[in-house]
């Protein structure tokens, strides 16, 4: 039993970056922005918390940390996508190779230094109900967070005005600039909340999920978020569930590694590659599901005609 | 408040086309001054070790050659993908699986020595980063699978690929336990170009020759206009009768071949063995150097003899300064993000709304514009 619920804690743990970029990046998307960019965004946020933690010494300061660099990181993102229409997906790589080596600058200091873990959630009383009480009142801060984000996404995108119009962008900036909205400002609020997403996610992998520094600690984290989003074909339960298969993915081969199966490790690890790309494969062979749920304008630069 | 406004040019402007990436460099080179003075160190320094330092002898122009050859490789591939709007961005694994799978030769079968070996191994290299990259061509044109995606999910398997065969089946017995197959044997190794100078190899040549046969092709041959044309307009391309599904192929199966060839020719060139690691982010790098080159092969030559410069600067300063190699990897990000930049000036005006720097005529416009609404 015990060992069931480490394991249920575990693939949360891993699934919870997954999902926070994702859910990150499905509210960019929704608005008709492709940021590839959310690699180098989780990891500017993991270095930028692992500092702000190891500096300050508190990794509450380091999660904001996390949040903001993500934030005026994506800044960069929007003034060259959307204030100056490049192409979107050239400038999210270069976002993307861009924080990769940026937070290898700045980590150098950091690399070795043993960094403090934000504390589990500790209720007396409800934390220690048998089964159920670490699971759901024992987890890390960034667990609540990322299911709170989700129902909150879901919420705002689905049922309040300001997230239809953010849909209607994403399905027509011609017609959402015609009806007088202001396309530019909204996606510029959408990237900077995906931004904000990514680095509060690389924030977990340096705050609660390996409390330290390493070099491209994000693994293609990133990647696989996006992957995500389209495998969730735009709707946020999806995300959240598609982040937990994932999540145990990961963890499956991790543990199958340690019980030693005689399979050569570097094919155990590929498995959530691979999987990325299985079910890609899966969704995408369905073509009416993605054609409907795809933002139309997903990708294409907007220049008002005034 | 302050506003950027873009307005559409009539025409593409052919002076900035041919100034943006000389505007780039030089943004990168201011912005790289404040990085270097926020470190602490004089910029100026800085410049002379990272830009000039490496470059002022013959056979430090060797090693340029070296690590240019693979980046203009990958690079004139991928600004065929690019042109034709595919995006191919696994380079990386496919420059991969052209170093593994033309050391077949070399690691199984050590005691074949011919001159036909080094050509053998040039085709399996081809053909393995060929094959690589088919998988995405072939989900996308069979399933509409998105292609950035998978071909990069492809990067990570084959770094996990080479480092098992390097740790495992193709592990040097006499080795000393170290990750890494034997030396490949003299025949199986790509000849310096001039040995008494430096050590450039023949990958350097394929380079150059491979961006003018893409230039001509580009340029001369109907396969580049349908590139263009299914790039810039599907639609278009459809009613000329060009197929969107094989010009995926092509692109991916091109693209992937010299990503293959400059694999195999790194291994059997400046490594002669294979490692756990072959490639200091040459796949990613190639494709800064395809947008710098202005996705011309010819610019691209250029671009590439850059960004290879970025590379020693960057062990420069490593080692004189000892500031992380890593500020190889910003330079080479910040000039991406000015080139892609600067590109916009070349289809659009770029106009402050809220400050007087406008040209005259369009300032003109703007102030008509609200004479003409009260007309109304």
């Amino acid at each position: 039993m015990d060992i069931t619920i480490n394991i249920l804690l575990t693939i949360a743990t891993a699934a919870t970056p997954l999902l926070i970029a994702a859910i990150g990046e499905l509210v960019v998307e929704r608005s008709g922005v492709l940021n590839l960019g959310v690699e180098g965004m989780m990891i500017m946020g993991a270095v930028g918390g692992f500092g702000a933690s190891y500096l300050t010494g508190s990794p509450w300061i380091g999660l904001l940390a996390a949040i903001a660099m993500g934030a005026v990181f994506s800044l960069l993102f929007a003034v060259m996508t959307l204030s100056l229409a490049t192409n979107q997906v050239a400038t999210g790589l270069s976002l993307t190779l861009l924080g990769l080596g940026l937070s290898g600058m700045m980590g150098t200091s950091f690399v070795g230094q043993p960094g403090e873990r934000l504390p589990n959630l500790d209720i007396p009383g409800l934390t220690s109900i048998p089964v159920v009480g670490r699971l759901l009142f024992g987890q890390d801060p960034i667990f609540y967070i990322s299911i709170a984000l989700t129902a909150a996404v879901m919420w705002f995108l689905f049922k309040t005005r300001t997230g239809l119009t953010l849909r209607s962008i994403g399905d027509s900036h011609t017609s959402a600039h015609a009806l007088g909205i202001q396309v530019i400002r909204y996606r510029y609020l959408a990237v900077i909340f995906g931004g904000a997403c990514a680095g509060l996610a690389g924030g977990h992998l340096s705050l609660v999920y390996t409390p330290q520094w390493v070099e491209n600690m994000t693994a293609g984290r990133g990647w696989i978020a996006l992957a995500l989003v389209v495998f969730a074909s735009w709707r946020p339960w999806r995300v959240l569930a598609g982040a937990y298969i994932f999540g145990a993915v990961w963890i499956g081969q991790l543990h199958a590694q340690a019980f030693g199966i005689p399979v050569p490790s570097q094919f155990l690890s590929s498995l959530p590659y691979l999987a990325t790309v299985v079910v890609l494969v899966l969704i995408s062979r369905n073509k009416r599901l993605t054609m409907m749920n795809t933002p139309a304008s997903l990708g294409q630069p907007f220049v008002p005609d005034r | 408040m302050m506003r950027l406004e873009l307005v559409k040019r009539p025409q593409r402007s052919g002076l900035f086309s041919a100034l943006s990436p000389f505007i780039a460099f030089a943004l990168t080179i201011v912005a790289g001054a404040i990085m270097f003075a926020l470190l602490g160190v004089n910029p100026l320094t800085a410049f002379r070790i990272y830009f000039i330092e490496p470059v002022s002898q013959v056979w430090q122009l060797h090693e340029l050659a070296i690590k240019a050859a693979p980046l203009i490789l990958i690079a004139v591939g991928l600004s065929v993908c690019y042109k034709a709007n595919i995006w191919n961005i696994g380079a990386e694994g496919q420059f991969i699986l052209g170093g593994i799978v033309g050391s077949i030769i070399p690691v199984l079968f050590p005691q074949f020595e011919s001159p036909l070996v080094l050509p053998l191994m040039l085709l399996l290299g081809m053909v393995g980063g060929a094959a690589y990259a088919a998988i995405p061509a072939l989900l996308k044109t069979r399933f509409g699978t998105n292609e950035i995606l998978t071909s990069l999910m492809l990067v990570y398997v084959a770094q996990l690929f080479l480092d098992w065969l390097v740790r495992g089946p193709w592990r040097d017995p006499q080795g000393h336990g170290f990750p890494q197959t034997i030396q490949f044997n003299d025949s199986a190794v790509l000849p310096e170009l001039m040995p008494d100078a430096g050590r450039a190899n023949w990958g350097f040549v394929f380079a150059l020759v491979a961006a003018v046969l893409v230039w001509i092709l580009m340029s001369r041959m109907l396969k580049g206009f349908e590139v263009r044309v299914l790039g810039s307009s599907p639609r278009a391309g459809r009613f000329a009768g060009f197929g969107l599904n094989r010009m995926v192929f092509f692109a991916f199966l091109l693209s992937g071949a010299l990503a293959g060839l400059a694999g195999i020719s790194e291994v059997s060139g400046a490594i002669g063995q294979l490692q756990p690691v072959i490639s200091p982010g040459y796949g990613f790098t190639a494709i800064i150097v395809a947008f710098l080159g202005r996705l011309n092969p010819l610019g691209i030559v250029a671009a590439g003899l850059v960004l290879a410069l970025t590379y020693l600067g960057g062990e420069a300063v490593q080692s004189a300064l000892g500031i992380s190699d890593k500020v190889a990897r910003v330079f080479q990000g910040m000039l991406l993000f000015f080139v892609l930049g600067c590109d916009t000036l070349i289809h659009y005006r770029i106009r402050l709304i809220g400050l007087t720097l406008t040209k005259p005529e369009s300032a003109a416009k703007l102030e008509a514009a609200p004479k003409l609404k009260e007309a109304r």
